[in-house]
């Protein structure tokens, strides 16, 4: 009687497999935390440019290194991950798609249109440069 | 602190004299806002960081100095950190139990958020307005 009510406790959340709309649901959290980390780049990056060229072509340089180029990827996925994700949110907040079915087919756009959006991205970013 | 060991009901169904947080749906509501706003301006964003991946610092420049590229990086760093310090006050109080640690951490995220904020509008206006 851990939580002291005299309740029967749940069994603990380790014991279940998750579903995959939970794994979509932590991963937005996890996402989310993580561009909020990126925003310090972004800081960085207009900062720098309002500095001086020399600290701008030091954030540049950076951003192009390979470290830079694999966070610019992950961030990328992140983003439209938490974008495609965050306008399920807003069809379930219609009060639209609630049902096991449509949960699941949502699971699979929302994958897939980050998948595909972070790649056509890329292919698009390394033409321009 | 068992209320009453025969009875299956919650001890919450006893008042414990919080009061109303006073907020009503105004912080779920004000996520939806900036998340709707940053649906347009993160297209823009990424696009416009495509274009300026190796750019040297003069192109950056007149990138920024367009006032409606201006505009809408200036509304890109806003939306973007009001939007991160409501996502991330949910996360803090949903993990963070101890009240002072929870306060601390919301209070440091909210301060760092829009000092970030501040910096990133004052870098744009600063190559604006800049000769």
């Amino acid at each position: 009687m851990a939580n002291g009510s005299g309740r029967p406790l749940s069994p603990h959340l380790q014991v279940y497999k998750l579903p995959r709309t939970a794994i979509l649901s932590i991963t937005h959290r996890i996402t989310g935390v993580g561009l909020a980390v990126g925003t310090l780049l972004l800081t960085w990056w207009l900062v720098a440019a309002a500095t001086s060229p020399a600290a701008f072509e030091r954030a540049q340089h950076f951003i192009g290194s390979f470290f830079g180029l694999l966070l610019m990827f992950g961030w990328s996925l992140a983003l439209y991950y938490h974008l495609c994700n965050g306008v399920r949110h807003l069809v379930w907040d219609a009060g639209k798609s609630f049902e096991l079915s449509e949960a699941e087919r949502g699971n699979q756009i929302v994958v897939i249109a980050a998948a595909v959006l972070t790649v056509l991205t890329w292919i698009i970013g390394l033409i321009a440069w | 602190m068992a209320s009453n060991s025969k009875t299956l009901r919650s001890p919450l169904q006893i008042a414990r004299g919080l009061g109303s947080a006073k907020h009503g749906t105004e912080h779920w509501w004000h996520q939806r806002v900036t998340a709707i706003a940053l649906v347009p301006l993160t297209v823009w964003f990424v696009f416009g960081v495509i274009r300026h991946l190796g750019a040297d610092h003069a192109a950056f420049v007149a990138w920024m100095k367009s006032p409606f590229s201006a505009l809408m990086m200036v509304l890109t760093a806003v939306v973007t950190f009001h939007h991160a310090q409501s996502g991330l006050q949910v996360v803090i109080e949903d993990y963070v139990h101890n009240e002072l640690a929870k306060i601390l951490s919301i209070l440091a995220v909210k301060f760092l958020c829009f000092a970030l904020a501040a910096a990133c509008v004052i870098a744009v206006l600063k190559i604006s307005f800049g000769a």
